[in-house]
């Protein structure tokens, strides 16, 4: 060998091989290191948690948690607190969000992979991700200013032909539970799309082509080979646009009427759990009490999308897992 | 009889068939109307109010006279989410790294990845409310509220995305480029640092985009962290001002001037997500793990 | 740290030849150990080792001599623990999740299952080159092949990375593209690429695990002609599924079957006279 080369020779002998003082170092100063910062994220989130309650506490400790959840009457200036009404304006405005918004994005999920010629795929798919690129103060923004004053005369004319439906009826509000509701319907439309669109991206060809094989429309091949395949998948997606449907603020504290009462139709004004923390917390920074009545509402509202994320994650577990399950024989046939 | 008879699709089966491929076909097109709606609405209110002076003067909080530019907000907004970029990138990364080279499938790394989950479904409000309870109502540092207190709140909110993103990366760089590295003799953290990192690159830029495009678009963290102001500033123990904030303000304001500003700020906002959105996509069509 | 255009003038530099010989049918019929050693390298000495994949007990008791210079050819049917043996020899396989070993894997004297050894120093001598060709797709070629020096703090020099070219044959074919990526080469290219980057490491022991199962039979030939080239330098384990190619590059066959050594000998009397009737089975083509 040339002179160069061997000096980069691993030297012989026993020492060559064996572990010198430094060898490793970095290696575990790595590691260790590591390790200690994704504990620290454990250990962040616990800390959040504690906060949330601990500095909840003093409003528990007047009104009780059972009262604070159920009494129907907020009012700081008085030291009432019942969340009720927020409670119910969140609830409202989420399940007409996923009314409105599930069956739109489970649409376009179908169009973009099933129905659409292959050229017009992609552009599409962006389209539907550009409504999340739309920050929530603008949909606010642009709800506040355009839907609110158009879409009035419209709710007005559905208030007085369909008074006889439960919740409907009477005079509409400019801001409401249905405004709000529809806002949130279009801000969770991408991330259902994205969740169904991936779920029926992986229903195997060989069971759309059995059906199509049985003489199938392309409608009966969807009915017969898409949706009962991705149902679960679409059911977390639906549940993910929930959780954050329910964490939303901004765009609803403008649009809601913010009014601490339980409406009595959906066209009425009310009141949400964020959009009261959004609101209030700048009176409430001299008073502890009104203070810890929002932090209560925050620890509600994070307990609430604690659930409904873990609901959401087993259902797309379950749904992948199925699928993988369904997949590995076909695999161990090609193979 | 030679010829084969088909028996033909019933009407009602087609008719079926039609009927709901319209419906699906519909509604994609509804989905798309908002769209549509909001960006020629911010087009049309907003690029009235852009000027030369629109981006480089600050608000004046007059509400009679001119009611300034948003110069404050555009930095405050890029100062804020540049400093939660700093630190929840490397925290990020680092957890991910952590989770897929040596974390694997250990009951820690189950526990972290379930926590970053968690953290994930946290609506952005309450993290805010943690860093005011935290650090706002305590005056630490000597003040309530602050610039680096809203980047707090805002990195707690790129972490989760960004940890996920970069584990999906990582984990699909082909193990046998780690395995011909080991078998060279390297050590694991060159291993780390020179092959898997540089491979995952293109791709961990994309999610980390995205993740700064959806902190740069979110309001409700700063209110109570960073608040609103007039004045452009460039210490972060200030208070700072920031495009969502000052949109949030000037909605309330029954003043055409201040809703035409919220219009123009909105348009920036908008165009600077859009900006990041279609770098993240250019980005991740350069990567070469699919 | 652009290379030396000019080739290296040392006279005693064994890659200033051309080092794939320009008839390949050549290498079919070549059986026996005809290089003159340039450089001694090292026996490695396998003594009752035992491998797990989890619960799953995969090499069982083997005890086995890779002899300095030669190459050895590891055959048997799929499943029979030959890929893993040669990822004991540099210790790869406890990389992979829930996979453990016992036993000692000498080189010369040195067991590297010594607790006080370091593992990365095994992997510096003895180098491994996989299945299918596995270039670091953000690297030049030339990149690619100083990597191993950069990856373990060595400096760099670029007619070094020429000579490791040379060495693998893949000199004249990328001389003129060195900063392109790796993996814009062919397959065959892409692992002689690899064989240069081990090689620049200046290993004892070149670990071969089916190197050219992925490859077309043209560069399958001029991996195997390598071979044949390079035993004059390092001591070579060669797992292949191949019993021709086996025939054709190995000086020392060893027959496995569920993770035990059947039989080991040169590897004409392996194939035309074995001692273990399963042997003969095997090498007649009457299983696997």
């Amino acid at each position: 060998m040339a002179s160069a080369p061997e000096t980069l020779q691993v030297p012989r002998g026993r020492s060559s091989l064996e572990r010198t003082r430094g060898s490793g170092l970095l290696d575990r100063i790595l590691k260790w290191g590591l390790t200690a910062l994704s504990i620290g994220v454990i250990l962040l989130i616990a800390y959040f948690f504690e906060v949330l309650i601990a500095d909840s506490r003093p409003v528990f400790a007047q009104t009780g948690f059972f009262s604070f959840v159920f009494n129907s009457e907020w009012v700081p200036s008085q030291a009432l607190y019942g969340a009720l009404p927020l409670l119910v304006g969140t609830l409202i405005t989420s399940a007409i969000a996923l009314v409105i918004g599930v069956p739109i994005a489970v649409a376009t999920a179908l169009y973009i992979t099933e129905l659409a010629s292959p050229r017009v795929r992609a552009p599409l798919t962006i389209l539907v991700e550009l409504l999340a690129a739309v920050p929530s103060v603008v949909y606010g923004l642009w709800g506040f200013f355009f839907l609110i004053p158009k879409l009035k005369p419209a709710e007005q004319w559905f208030s007085d032909t369909f008074a006889f439906l439960p919740f409907v009826g009477g005079t509409v509000s400019g801001p409401n539970y249905f405004i709000a509701g529809l806002i949130l319907a279009i801000m969770i439309i991408p991330i259902v799309s994205a969740i169904s669109r991936e779920v029926m991206t992986t229903v195997p060809r060989e069971n759309k082509e059995a059906a199509l094989a049985l003489g199938a429309t392309r409608w009966e091949m969807i009915r017969m080979a898409v949706l009962p395949y991705s149902k679960g998948g679409i059911t977390g997606g639906a549940m993910l646009g929930l959780g954050r449907a329910i964490g939303e603020t901004i765009a609803v504290t403008i649009v809601i009427g913010n009014a601490p009462e339980i409406g009595k139709t959906i066209f009425s004004q009310g009141y949400s759990l964020a959009a009261v923390i959004a609101n209030e917390f700048g009176e409430a920074a001299s008073d502890k009490v009104h203070r810890a009545a929002l932090i209560a509402a925050g620890l509600v509202l994070f307990l609430l999308t604690l659930a409904i994320n873990a609901l959401a994650r087993y259902f797309v577990n379950r749904a992948s897992r199925g699928q993988r399950a369904a997949s590995k024989p076909a695999a161990g046939m090609a193979g | 009889m030679s010829s084969v008879s088909l028996q033909p699709v019933s009407g009602r089966r087609k008719r079926a068939d039609r009927g709901a491929r319209a419906i699906v076909a519909l509604f994609t097109g509804i989905a798309l109307i908002p769209l549509f709606f909001i960006l020629y609405y911010l087009l049309k209110e907003g690029l009235g109010a852009w000027s030369w002076d629109f981006f480089t003067t600050d608000p004046t909080g007059s509400f009679l006279g001119d009611p300034g530019g948003i110069k404050s907000a555009i930095l405050g907004t890029i100062e804020m989410v540049a400093i939660a970029t700093a630190v929840a990138v490397p925290i990020g990364v680092g957890v991910a790294i952590w989770l897929v080279e040596y974390g694997r499938q250990s009951w820690l790394a189950t526990g972290v990845r379930y926590f970053i989950d968690v953290m994930t479904g946290v609506p952005s409000i309450v993290f805010g409310l943690f860093v005011y309870i935290t650090l706002v109502v305590t005056n630490f540092g000597g003040a309530s509220f602050a610039g680096y207190k809203g980047a707090i709140a805002l990195a707690l909110l790129m972490l989760p995305v960004v940890t996920r993103s970069a584990e999906v990366v990582l984990l699909l760089v082909p193990n046998t480029l780690r395995e011909a590295a080991y078998a060279l003799g390297a050590p694991r953290w060159k291993v780390i640092f020179k092959i898997v990192l540089p491979t995952a690159l293109p791709g961990m830029v994309t999610g980390i985009l995205l993740a700064i495009a959806r902190a740069a678009g979110e309001t409700a963290p700063l209110l109570f962290t960073a608040t609103i102001v007039n004045a452009t500033t460039f210490n972060l123990g200030d208070r700072m001002n920031s495009l969502p904030a000052l949109i949030f303000q000037d909605v309330g304001q029954a003043q055409d001037r201040l809703v035409q500003i919220a219009w123009g700020a909105a348009l920036t906002l908008v165009a600077m997500i859009l900006i990041l959105t279609i770098l993240a996509r250019l980005v991740q069509r350069r990567s070469r793990l699919s | 740290m652009t290379p030396d255009p000019t080739p290296l003038t040392v006279t005693d530099e064994p890659h200033t030849e051309p080092v794939v010989s320009p008839s390949l049918a050549s290498a079919a019929t070549h059986t026996a150990t005809t290089e003159p050693v340039q450089r001694e390298a090292r026996t490695i000495t396998l003594e009752k080792l035992n491998a797990w994949y989890g619960d799953q007990h995969s090499i069982k008791d083997l005890s086995l001599t890779f002899a300095p210079n030669q190459a050895t050819a590891l055959i048997g049917p799929s499943g029979s623990g030959k890929s893993t043996v040669v990822r004991c020899i540099n210790r790869m396989h406890e990389e992979i999740p829930g996979a453990r070993a016992s036993g000692a894997v000498k080189l010369d004297d040195f067991d590297v299952y010594d607790p006080k050894v370091d593992v990365v120093a095994v992997r510096r001598a003895i180098g491994m080159v996989f299945q299918k060709p596995n270039p670091f797709p953000t690297m030049s070629i030339f990149d690619n092949v100083a990597s191993g020096l950069r990856l373990t703090a060595r400096k760099v020099d670029p007619g070094h990375v020429e000579s490791a070219l040379r060495d693998a044959g893949l000199w004249e074919e990328v001389k003129d593209r060195l900063r392109k990526p790796g993996i814009g080469l062919s397959g065959g290219q892409q692992q002689r690429l690899c064989i240069a980057r081990a090689l620049a490491v200046e290993p004892d022991v070149l670990l071969m695990d089916e190197p050219a199962s992925a490859l077309d039979p043209i560069s399958t030939l001029k991996i195997e002609e390598l071979v044949q080239e390079l035993k004059s330098r390092v001591t070579i384990v060669i797992v292949t599924h191949n019993m021709q190619q086996a025939a054709r590059v190995a000086d020392q066959t060893a027959f496995m079957l569920d993770g035990q050594l059947v039989e080991i000998g040169p590897t004409s009397r392996i194939f035309t006279n074995p001692t273990d009737s399963r042997t003969e089975e095997y090498v007649t083509g009457k299983f696997g």
